[in-house]
Order: structure tokens, then sequence, then C-alpha cells
């Protein structure tokens, strides 16, 4: 999860020409040859899907579902809900914790994380508790979250905290860290107070690592969110799947997995987005 | 920003490693939060150290440490041997490429965690299923580091081997994998902590066994001591895998790494 995305080596290969051979083999259309095989492999894999559980019956239903069951829990859960609430209720339940949890580790971890950047003292305070706390995995706290607050909201709060903290400290320290010493130099011969320093020069050098930091919170906190809610919870998309296992529903288990990598990679794109508007000269 | 001496940073780490536990201590011992939500850093080291001679949920904390362990290496392992391949030939092989890649993208978005009921409903709760959510959360970096480290060998070095007549299987093994190597071991770094962190979400959810198992009987029994042995054991382990792989990483950089 953590790992860079691969679109961006690929737009970076677009660049290069084709090398002869493959572009011999497969005709040019008027659509990228990239695009066109894409588009048939995920239809390629939609017909297999429903020859393995429909047409041939190989894949047995309480092991995955047909197209068909997938279709007809999608609706019951739209229409009837499922474990609690309908899709847009346990949807919504979800994405507000992510983002509650989200905007308290970005508010709490981005400013610690200029702290540490700027003031060489902080830094040697503070990096004790961060190298002690930080090999335990995120998703290890929530067992500790459960026993302090229940199993309600605010454990997952908690614990979405914790996770996505840690990539927002670290990426923000590193990304001060990385500010060209020339440019702050520069700034101060030219009368620079701190508060300028900071808002005009350090900020805005370390926003492109900032939002490398946000990015990769923002996957831990659904990760953690997920496995969370699939621990204890009342209500949302992981309670969902826990209920739609017990019940040996996968048609359920399916539709509830679609709808998280629905709403991660929708979250990502907005994040995406506002990098963009935020800092148009990184691309 | 002006430079620490040694001495002064030496000091101001030694205060905040006695900050971290003195602060810990003092809540803990002050009365503000109930004894038995927060225990102290001793009572947590004394419940580790009894732990690991009595039986807890069925076994003491080194069985459910060897337990988790050897899923940990299978998970692992097979995430490596399909993942690094697979990479491999993506990197040489654009249809390839073209073909893995739109689905690989569409089941990134899916979190690891969000596999357990189909891992569980397919192998089980024992071994299996927590073993196919680890591969599920350790196969991206192993995958994309190999296909990234593919694609920086010079393809010249790969014509050349071709126009030697090496077939596609000996060029994979004897071109792009050393090649590539730094690339991938750097990868298995990332994969090993998405592995471990993985391996603890799937038994907290279901298992009957493994260290996530622990903790999460320790916290239905309400005994935060436990719980936090656990956390301590978890890090330990997962610091020592990191640090191992760290140097691998070195060794390997220092001797097929190009410039």
């Amino acid at each position: 999860m953590s790992a860079p995305d691969l679109s961006v080596q690929r737009r970076a290969d677009a660049g290069a020409p084709a090398p002869p051979r493959a572009a011999r083999r497969l005709p040019r259309f008027g659509i990228g040859r990239r695009t066109l095989v894409g588009a048939l492999s995920l239809l390629g894999l939609l017909v297999l899907w429903w020859v393995l559980t429909t047409g041939t019956g190989l894949v047995a239903p309480y092991r995955f579902p047909s197209p068909a069951e997938f279709r007809g829990a999608l609706d019951q859960f739209v229409t009837d809900g499922y474990a609690g609430g309908t899709l847009w209720v346990q949807a919504w339940h979800s994405t507000r914790l992510v983002l509650m949890g989200f905007a308290v580790a970005v508010v709490t971890g981005v400013p610690l994380g200029l702290l540490m950047g700027v003031s060489p003292r902080a830094e040697a305070l503070l990096n004790p508790a961060f190298l002690l706390v930080r090999p335990i995995p995120p998703l290890a706290w929530i067992p500790l979250a459960i026993v302090w607050l229940g199993l309600g909201d605010a454990a997952k709060v908690l614990v979405i905290w914790f996770a996505a903290f840690v990539p927002s400290v670290i990426n923000t320290w590193t990304g001060v860290r990385g500010v060209d010493r020339t440019l702050i130099a520069a700034a101060r011969v030219h009368g620079a107070g701190s508060r300028r320093l900071l808002t005009e020069v350090i900020i805005p050098g370390a926003l492109p690592m900032i939002f490398t930091g946000l990015r990769l919170s923002l996957q831990a906190s659904w990760t953690t969110l997920v496995a969370a809610e699939l621990v204890g919870a009342f209500f949302g998309l992981g309670r969902v799947l826990d209920a739609a296992y017990r019940d040996i529903n996968p048609a359920m288990i399916t539709v509830a997995m679609v709808a998280v990598g629905i709403l991660g990679a929708a979250t990502t794109r907005l994040l995406g987005e506002a990098e963009r508007r935020l800092i148009p000269w990184r691309s | 920003m002006a430079q620490l001496s040694p001495l002064e940073r030496w000091v101001l780490t030694l205060l905040g490693t006695i900050g971290f536990f003195a602060i810990w201590q003092g809540v803990a011992a002050s009365g503000l939060v109930s004894h038995n939500a927060l225990p102290t850093p001793a009572e947590v080291l004394a419940t580790a150290w009894q732990l690991s001679f009595e039986p807890f949920a069925g076994h003491t904390l080194l069985q459910h440490l060897a337990a988790s362990l050897g899923r940990f290496a299978m998970g692992f392992g097979l995430a490596a041997l399909v993942g690094v391949p697979l990479g491999l030939a993506m990197g040489r092989w654009r249809l390839l490429d073209d073909i893995v890649s739109p689905i690989f993208e569409m089941l990134r978005f899916v979190a690891p965690l969000a596999w357990v009921p189909f891992a569980a409903l397919w192998f089980g709760t024992g071994i299996g299923g927590p073993v196919m959510v680890i591969f599920a959360g350790a196969l991206p970096p192993c995958l994309i580091n190999a296909y990234r480290g593919a694609k920086l060998v010079e393809p010249r070095i790969v014509e050349a081997a071709q126009v030697l007549g090496a077939s596609g299987p000996r060029i994979m093994a004897e071109v792009l994998l050393p090649g590539s190597l730094p690339s991938i071991v750097a990868g298995l770094r990332v994969s090993a902590g998405l592995a471990w962190q993985s391996l603890i979400g799937a038994e907290l959810i279901v298992a009957s066994a493994g260290i996530g198992y622990v903790m999460v009987q320790a916290q239905s029994n309400l005994a935060p001591s436990i719980v936090m042995a656990g956390m301590l054991a978890v890090g330990v382990i997962g610091l020592a895998l990191d640090v191992a792989l760290r140097r691998t990483e070195t060794l390997v950089k220092a001797r097929w790494g190009q410039a």
C-alpha cells in the first residue's frame, strides 16, 4: 500500500517511442494500444467470472458469487439495507470516520513534523518517543483502543489517528529537511523574519513531501478503519463485511469490498486534486 | 537552524527517552486514568516476562509468536515467489504488462484486510486464511519494485543476451534478476513490513493462535497489560525483521548495485 503507484511510471513510458517489435505486432488504433489491451483484459476478466460461476458452475456459489448474485446483493443493500443500514448509510458512516481520523492526524502531525524539521532541539527531544512507538503496526493499537473506548466511533478515530499520524509527521519532517539551505539563507539575507521564512520558503518547499505523507496517511486510514470495524463495530462497511462473512453471503462480501475500494480510490483522487491546486508547479 | 553539538544532542535524546517513560509512568500512577486502563511500563514488562512461561489463550507467548512467524514466512515467501517473477516478466514483455496492470491497479484499491472474509471462507481460519491476507498485503511492493527494476536494466544488455541466443527464462534469471536485485530487495523490505502488519490484522479477526489472537483475547478479558505486552512483542519482532532486511539491502547494494 505504501509503495508508489505504477501510473507515474507508465506516463513516463508513454513519451518514449514504443519498441518497433511491439508496434509491428499490433496495428495502431485511434485510442492507445495500452488502453485497448487493458480494456480487453478487464472484459476478459468479466467473461471469465461469468463462465466460472454461471456458465460452467466450476466455482460454487458459497465460494464466490455469480454476476447475477452480485447484482441481487447490491440491490438488496441499496433498497433494504444490510447489517443495520443501507449502502449509503454504511458507506457514509465509514467515510466520516476516516475523514475525522485523517483530519485529526493531519492537524497534529504536520505541525509536529514542521517543528521537528525546523528545530534540531525539538527533533532530538521527540525522536526517541517516535523510535519507540513506530515499530508497532497501527493495527496492533486496535485492541487497546477497544479496551479504552469500547466498540463505538471514538475508538475508531483514535486508531486511525495513530495510523495516519506517523506518515504525516515523518514526511513533513523529511520535506522540511530537504528544503534547499541556500534558499533559506537567501531569504534571511533579504530580511525575512522567522514567520515569513516558514510560510513563504519552508512550507512551500516541503509541500510536495507533505502531500506524499498525506497520501500514505489516507491509505493507512482506510486499511485501519476496515480492520477496526472487522474486529468489532456497530455500523460501517467493515461491519457489513463481518456480518456477510458470518451469514456466508459471498455476494454481500463482494459488494462491501467493491464499496471500500471505490471509496478509497475516490478519496485518494480528491487528495490528488487538492495537491494539483495547491502546488501547480509540481507537475 | 543551527546544528547541535553532539553532547547537546545526546543529552536531549536521553531526556526525550526518560520523558517518554516518565509521562507514561506519571499518568498511570497518578490515578488520572483508571489503573485498569493503563498499566505502568514496569507492569507491561513483567507481564511480557510472565507470559513467556505461563500459557495464555492456550500457549505461551513464545509459542504464539512462533505460530505468527510461521504464517508470516509462508505469506511473505508466497508473495515474493509470485510477485518478483511476475514483476520481472511484466517489465520484459509489454503485452503482459498491458494485460495485468489494469487488473492489478483495480485490486490494489481494496484494502488487504478487506480480503479477510473471503480468505476465511476459502482457506479456513487456521493457516490458509491468514496466509492469504498476508499475501494480499505483501504482493504489491514485490511486484512493483521488480517491475521498476526490470525497466531500469539497460535494454542493450538484454538485446546482447538475445543475440547470443539466450532463451526467455534464461534472460529473466541471468540478466533481469541480477540487474534489478537492489530494487527488488528494497521492495521486499517494504513488503515485509506490510506483511507483518497484515498478519496482525488477520490474527485479530480470524485465528485461534498467534500474537494477534493473544491481543484480541486479552481485549475481551479487559487485560490491558497483556494487550500492551503483545504490542511490545509485535514491535520488537517487527523491528528485528526490518533491521535484518535493511542489512541485506545494504549488502546487496554493495554487491550488485549500479551507479
